[in-house]
C-alpha cells in the first residue's frame, strides 16, 4: 500500500490517468500530492488495463504529468463518524470547516453506503407535525418518508425550510431524539449563511450537523456532498438511535454537477444532456431514507429542488418524483399573490400519509377533509379558468361559491405567519370551516355521517366576518 | 490449457475481459475473488463483456472470472411462493440473515429453503413413459397452490426409480427418467431455467375469458383478458402502483408474481406487510400464499434491474405449465428500459431516440409475448397475463418507452394528471385508454352476466364521449347556452363519472365490486338517464329533476348497496321511479 506512482499520464477536466499502475481497486480512494506539499483526494472512476482514471475531487487546476505523487489507500471513500458529529459544520467532502480540528472517529463509514434490504425496512406510519397546515393535512410528513420540497428560483424555499425544522416534532412517542443533518449543495454563500443563523437563532445549530458545498467550490466534491451527509445521518439513526431529518439543498445543482462530470468522462447523455443513469444515481441518495424494523432511530428526507424556468417535466423534478414519496411543490402564482408559505397543493402529494393518518394516528376524519379539500380545490380551479372566459358575473351559483371558498382557503388556510404554528387539531378544524362554505350536496367525497358531525356553516360564516373585520 | 480468464476494465457495473474464448453468450460467471454474479452480455474475438449484479466497488484488474458453462438461470420449485427475491431470485430474507439490514456483495445463499419438508405424492411408477411437461409429484405448496414437480420441457424417457410418497426436501431425489440414449436423469423437486428463453407449451390459446379486477373503469370499460397485455403509463403521483396494488389484491388470477423493478424500497416494505395481512377472498388465507414478489429496488444494482422482469416472467410461466393463471405486475418497465439505457451507454453502443438503445423495440416486444392463454404440454390450461407500469419522462406520453410498449401490449390504461390532481381515483383517463379485446371478451359477457352488458358499456362510453364534446364548448362559452338536453348529458355523465369510475379503495364494499353489481349500476344510471331525458320532453325543468335528490342517490349507490345484496337495487328503482314521477305530477298541477 506504500507504492507511490509519479506523475501522470493524462489530465481532462476534473479526471486523471494513471497508466502502469498494478492492484487498483475499482472505486477506492487515492492520495495525490503535488510538490509544494499540498494534497488532494481521487477516486477512482474506472479500471482499465494497467490504466487508472481518477476522479479529483479537489479540481485538477495546478496539475502537471509530472508534479505529481500518487498513492492509493486500498479503501472507497469514507467517513469518520462519532456522536461529535452534532453541532459541526464541514466541507462537502466531510472535512472540518469550524476550525474545531478533527473528529474522534468511533468508526468509518463507506460513503456509497449499501441498498437497504426491503425485507428489513419497517413501513413508516408514524408522523412529523410540521405546524403548517397545508402540509400537515393535505401531504402529512411520515417519519422515515422522503418528501422533496419542488421550487423554483426567488421562491421561499429556503424560508419553508427553516420553518419546518423549527416546528418539526416528533408525534408520539418522541423519547428519542431529534436531530437535523443539513447538505448545501451548490448553494450560494448567503444561503448557507442564512440556514446557519436560523439555526443558531433558534438554538437547534447544537443538533444540526452541516456539509457546505458552495456554489463556488469543486463540483466533484459536490457529488459527494450528500453522500457524506446521508452516512453521518444513518449513523445518527441506526447507531445511535435518533430521529434524524435531512435537508438537502439545491438538488438541482447536484444533478448539474452530476452532468457536467459525466460530460468530462465523455459518456454518453441522455435526456437535456443528463447522464443516462441519472435516475440510479438520484435513487441512491433518496432510497437512503427509511426506518429499520427492530432498530429505533430514522431519516426522513426533504431535499429541495428549484426546478428550472419552473419546469415540473424537467428532468430533475421529473426523475425525483418518480423516486420520492411525493413532493410538495412551490408555485410562483401564490408567491406573487403573497401567500406563504405559497404551496400549490393540487400537484403537491404525501404517498405515505394514507397509513399515517386516521384514527389512531391524527384523527380519525382526517382522511376524509384532506380529500375533500382537494377535490373541492381542483373545482375552484376550473371555476376560475371558466370565470376568465366568460367572467365571473355569468357563473352558476355553485360555481360563484367555489370562488369564495378558493379566496378563504388560500387566504386561511394556505397562508401562515413564519412564526405561526398551528396543532393538527386547529389544522383540521380549520378545514372543515372553509369546507362549510360549501353547500353540503356540493362534498362528495365524504360519508354523510362524518359530514354532519363536522359541518360547520356558522363557523364558516364567523370567520368569513373575522376576515372581513380585519381587512377593515 | 488457456490460462484463466482475468478482468482488464472495469466501468461501474461492465467488466472486460481480454483475449479468452471459454465464455458463450448470455453465460453466468463469478466475478472476482468476492465470486460476483454476473452475465457475458458481449463477446468479440478481442474482448468478453460482462454486466455485473451486484456492486463493483473494490473489484481489481487481474482479478479472476470464473464460467459456469450454463446460462443466467432461476431455480424453480416448492417454496417460491410467499417468498421474496431480488432481481436474479436471491431469497431477501436470506440475505438478511447473511449481512444484516444493508445488502452485501459476493453472498452465497441457497435460492430456495433446502431444509424444508413438502409432503409429496409421486404420480408415476416404474416403467412409466414420461413426456416433457408430465407431472411426477406433486406436493401442496402453500395451503393455497398445489404444487406440480414437471419433467423439464426438453426431457423425455422411461421412469426407472420413483420415490415413495412421504417428505422429502427439494434437493432429495423423486425419479430416475432413462431417456432414449440410455442416459440416466435424476430428478428432484427443482429444476432450472435460462431466465431469458421462453418456457415452451403445447397451443397458443384465443383470448376469450376476462381476467376480473373488480375495477368498474377496467372491468366493465377496458377489459383485460386471461393470458392479455396491458399497459399503465402515467406521471409521477398519478396512481400506477395504487391500481397495480388494488389488481394484484382483487383479481382472479391463481398466482400473483408481483415485481418491483427500479422503484421505492418502502413500497415493497408495503407490499410485503399488506399482501400478508390481507384475507384472500377467496382462500380465507393470507394473500402471500399465492403470491411470489421480486424486489429490485431503486438503489440495487442496476443490472440485476434489467434482469428483474425475465425472473419474474420465467416464475410466472413455470406456474402455468402446472394450469394456473398468473398475473404478472411489472412496476416500472421504464426502470428496466431504463437500466437497459445505463448498460448500453457503458457498452459505448450507438444509442437511438433519447439515448435508448435501438434494441429496446424488440426486447419489449420478447417480454410481452413471453404472455398469452396455453394449452401447456401436459394438455393443461394456464396463462400468463402481465399489466406492466410506464413512467414517463417529464409525464409525455410520446417518450420512446411508452409509444414502443404502445405498439406491443393491447389494454391501454392512460392516468391523466388532471384527474389524479382532483383525486379522482383510479385516475384512469377513459377518453385516452382503450382495449383491443372488447371483441374477443363480447361473448364471456353475455353468457355470464347479462345479454345487455355489452349494449350498456356501448351506451356509457358514447355518453362520456359526449360530455367530452360538450365540454369543449362549456369551457369556452359557459354552461347556460346549452339546451337542456345537452346539459342533460353533461348530469349524466357527472354520475358516471363520480358515481362509476371513480373508486374508492380504501372503503370496504368499494374496492372491489363484482361484476352483476357494475352492471347493475350501469343499468341504474341509464335507467336514470332514460327517464329524465323523457322528463325534459314533458317540459319538466333540469333544476328540479337536480334538486330532487335523485342524482345524488345513484351516486352514493356505490356506498350505499353492499355487494352481497344487490335485490336492493330493485326497491332503489322504485324509489327513484317514484320520485321521478312525482317530478312529472308537480309540472302537470303547474300546467
Amino acid at each position: 500500500m506504500s507504492l507511490q506512482y509519479f506523475g501522470l499520464h493524462s489530465i481532462s477536466g476534473s479526471l486523471v490517468v494513471l497508466d502502469h499502475v498494478e492492484g487498483v481497486q475499482f472505486d477506492e480512494m487515492a492520495r495525490i500530492v503535488l510538490d509544494d506539499g499540498t494534497e488532494r483526494t481521487g477516486r477512482v472512476a474506472m479500471l482499465e488495463g494497467d490504466k487508472a482514471i481518477l476522479q479529483v475531487f479537489e479540481g485538477t487546476h495546478g496539475l502537471s504529468l509530472t508534479n505529481t505523487r500518487t498513492q492509493f489507500t486500498g479503501r472507497p471513500m469514507e467517513m469518520p463518524l462519532s456522536a461529535d458529529l452534532l453541532g459541526r459544520v464541514f466541507t462537502g467532502a466531510g472535512r472540518p470547516a469550524d476550525g474545531l480540528g478533527e473528529v474522534v472517529p468511533e468508526k468509518f463509514g463507506d460513503i456509497n453506503g449499501a441498498p437497504l434490504n426491503p425485507v428489513s425496512r419497517q413501513y413508516p406510519r408514524n408522523y412529523i407535525q410540521t405546524g403548517i397546515s397545508s402540509i400537515d393535512c393535505l401531504m402529512t410528513l411520515i417519519r422515515g418518508q422522503k418528501l422533496p420540497i419542488f421550487s423554483g428560483t426567488g421562491l421561499s424555499h429556503n424560508k419553508l425550510a427553516v420553518q419546518i425544522v423549527q416546528q418539526a416534532q416528533i408525534a408520539k412517542d418522541s423519547g428519542a431524539e431529534f436531530a437535523v443533518v443539513f447538505a448545501a449543495m451548490g448553494i450560494q454563500n448567503d444561503v448557507a449563511d442564512y440556514f446557519r443563523r436560523s439555526f443558531a437563532e433558534s438554538g437547534v445549530l447544537q443538533n444540526v450537523v452541516m456539509f457546505l458545498n458552495l456554489a463556488n467550490d469543486p463540483i466533484v466534491e459536490r457529488i459527494i456532498t450528500p453522500r457524506c451527509a446521508l452516512t453521518a445521518a444513518e449513523y445518527l439513526a441506526y447507531e445511535k438511535h435518533m430521529h434524524i431529518l435531512v435537508v438537502m439543498t439545491d438538488m438541482t445543482a447536484y444533478a448539474e454537477a452530476l452532468r457536467e462530470f459525466s460530460s468530462s468522462k465523455g459518456e454518453i447523455p441522455g435526456r437535456k444532456g443528463f447522464p443516462g443513469y441519472l435516475y440510479s444515481d438520484l435513487a441512491s441518495l433518496y432510497e437512503r431514507a427509511g426506518i429499520i424494523e427492530g432498530i429505533e432511530g430514522s431519516v426522513t428526507q426533504l431535499p429541495i429542488l428549484t426546478m428550472p424556468n419552473d419546469d415540473i417535466t424537467h428532468p430533475v423534478p421529473d426523475l425525483t418524483g418518480y423516486i420520492t414519496e411525493g413532493q410538495i411543490v412551490l408555485d410562483r402564482g401564490l408567491e406573487q399573490g403573497g401567500v406563504y408559505p405559497p404551496i400549490s397543493v393540487l400537484p403537491s402529494l404525501s404517498r405515505l400519509m394514507k397509513d399515517g393518518i386516521g384514527e389512531g394516528y391524527t384523527r380519525a376524519d382526517h382522511a376524509a377533509v384532506a380529500n375533500q379539500l382537494f377535490a373541492s380545490y381542483a373545482q375552484v380551479q376550473d371555476a376560475r379558468s371558466l370565470a376568465s372566459v366568460i367572467g365571473e358575473e355569468e357563473l352558476s351559483a355553485l360555481d360563484k361559491k367555489y370562488l369564495e371558498f378558493g379566496k378563504y382557503f388560500e387566504k386561511c388556510f394556505l397562508s401562515q405567519g413564519f412564526t405561526e404554528n398551528r396543532s393538527m387539531e386547529e389544522t383540521l378544524e380549520l378545514g372543515w370551516t372553509l369546507l362549510s362554505l360549501l353547500p353540503k350536496s356540493a362534498l362528495d367525497r365524504v360519508d354523510d355521517a362524518v359530514l354532519n358531525e363536522h359541518y360547520a356553516p356558522e363557523a364558516a360564516e364567523a370567520l368569513v366576518r373575522k376576515v372581513r373585520e380585519r381587512n377593515g | 490449457m488457456m490460462q484463466q480468464p482475468v478482468i482488464y476494465s472495469v466501468n461501474g457495473p461492465v467488466v472486460k475481459i481480454r483475449n479468452t474464448n471459454v465464455f458463450s453468450m448470455m453465460e453466468m460467471v463469478y466475478v472476482g475473488k468476492r465470486r460476483l454474479i454476473g452475465e457475458v452480455i458481449g463477446l468479440t474475438d478481442a474482448e468478453t463483456t460482462i454486466q455485473v449484479y451486484e456492486s463493483t466497488s473494490g473489484l481489481e484488474t487481474g482479478e479472476p472470472v470464473e464460467p459456469t458453462g450454463a446460462p443466467m438461470s432461476v431455480t424453480l420449485g416448492p417454496g417460491i411462493l410467499m417468498n421474496i427475491f431480488d432481481g436474479i431470485e436471491r431469497p431477501l430474507r436470506a440475505l438478511e440473515s447473511a449481512s444484516g439490514a444493508f445488502i452485501g456483495d459476493g453472498l452465497d445463499v441457497p435460492i430456495l429453503d433446502t431444509e424444508k419438508e413438502y409432503d409429496v405424492t409421486v404420480k408415476v411408477k416404474v416403467g412409466t413413459r414420461m413426456q416433457g411437461g408430465e407431472a411426477y409429484a406433486s406436493c401442496p405448496e402453500t395451503s393455497a397452490i398445489l404444487h406440480l414437480c414437471l419433467v423439464p420441457p426438453n426431457l423425455s424417457g422411461k421412469v426407472v426409480f420413483a420415490a415413495k410418497d412421504g417428505k422429502y426436501r427439494i434437493n432429495d431425489e423423486i425419479i430416475r427418467l432413462e431417456d432414449s440414449a440410455g442416459r440416466i436423469h435424476s430428478l428432484t423437486l427443482c429444476q432450472k431455467w435460462p431466465i431469458r428463453r421462453a418456457r415452451p407449451a403445447a397451443k397458443r390459446l384465443a383470448p376469450s375469458r376476462p381476467m376480473i379486477t373488480g375495477q368498474r373503469v377496467l372491468d366493465t370499460l377496458f377489459p383485460i383478458a386471461r393470458g392479455g397485455t396491458a399497459a399503465i403509463p402515467g406521471g409521477f403521483g398519478t396512481g400506477k402502483t395504487m391500481t397495480q396494488h388494488q389488481i394484484a389484491k382483487w383479481c382472479d388470477a391463481d398466482i400473483i408474481v408481483y415485481i418491483g423493478c427500479g422503484e421505492r424500497g418502502n413500497e415493497m416494505t408495503q407490499v410485503l406487510e399488506e399482501f400478508t395481512a390481507l384475507k384472500d377472498p377467496r382462500t380465507g388465507k393470507s394473500l402471500m400464499e399465492r403470491t411470489v414478489l421480486i424486489a429490485n429496488t431503486s438503489n440495487m444494482p442496476v443490472a440485476a434491474r434489467e434482469a428483474s422482469i425475465y425472473t419474474g416472467i420465467t416464475l410466472a410461466e413455470y406456474y402455468r405449465d402446472m394450469g394456473y393463471h398468473i398475473a404478472i405486475m411489472a412496476d416500472s418497465t421504464s426502470r428496466w428500459a431504463e437500466a437497459l439505457r445505463e448498460i448500453s451507454g457503458r457498452l459505448e453502443e450507438m444509442p437511438a431516440e433519447e439515448g435508448y438503445p435501438a434494441y429496446l423495440p424488440s426486447r419489449l416486444s420478447e417480454f410481452y409475448e413471453r404472455t398469452g392463454a396455453y394449452e401447456t404440454l401436459n394438455g393443461r390450461e394456464g396463462s400468463v397475463t402481465v399489466i406492466g407500469a410506464v413512467s414517463p419522462q417529464g409525464s409525455d406520453f410520446s417518450e420512446p418507452v411508452t409509444q414502443n410498449t404502445r405498439r406491443f401490449v393491447r389494454c391501454f390504461w392512460g392516468l391523466d394528471k388532471a384527474l389524479a390532481y382532483a383525486r379522482h381515483y383510479p385516475a384512469i383517463n377513459w377518453n385516452m385508454s382503450y382495449s383491443e379485446y372488447l371483441d374477443d371478451l363480447a361473448n364471456y359477457y353475455e353468457k355470464n352476466v347479462d345479454l345487455k352488458f355489452n349494449t350498456y358499456r356501448t351506451e356509457i362510453s358514447a355518453l362520456l364521449k359526449e360530455e367530452q364534446s360538450l365540454m369543449d364548448i362549456v369551457r369556452l362559452i359557459g354552461s347556460d347556452v346549452l339546451p337542456d338536453d345537452q346539459k342533460l348529458v353533461i348530469e349524466i355523465a357527472r354520475l358516471i363519472r363520480v358515481g362509476f369510475l371513480q373508486q374508492n379503495a380504501y372503503h370496504a364494499e368499494d374496492t372491489y365490486v363484482p361484476l352483476d353489481k357494475q352492471f347493475r349500476m350501469m343499468e341504474l344510471i341509464l335507467h336514470v338517464y332514460h327517464r329524465t331525458k323523457a322528463l325534459l320532453a314533458e317540459h319538466v325543468d333540469l333544476e328540479a329533476i337536480k334538486s330532487s335528490g335523485v342524482l345524488e342517490m345513484v351516486i352514493k349507490v356505490k356506498y350505499d348497496i353492499p355487494n352481497r345484496q344487490l335485490e336492493r337495487f330493485d326497491t332503489l328503482t322504485q324509489q327513484i321511479d317514484g320520485m321521478l314521477d312525482a317530478l312529472r305530477t308537480q309540472k302537470k298541477e303547474v300546467l
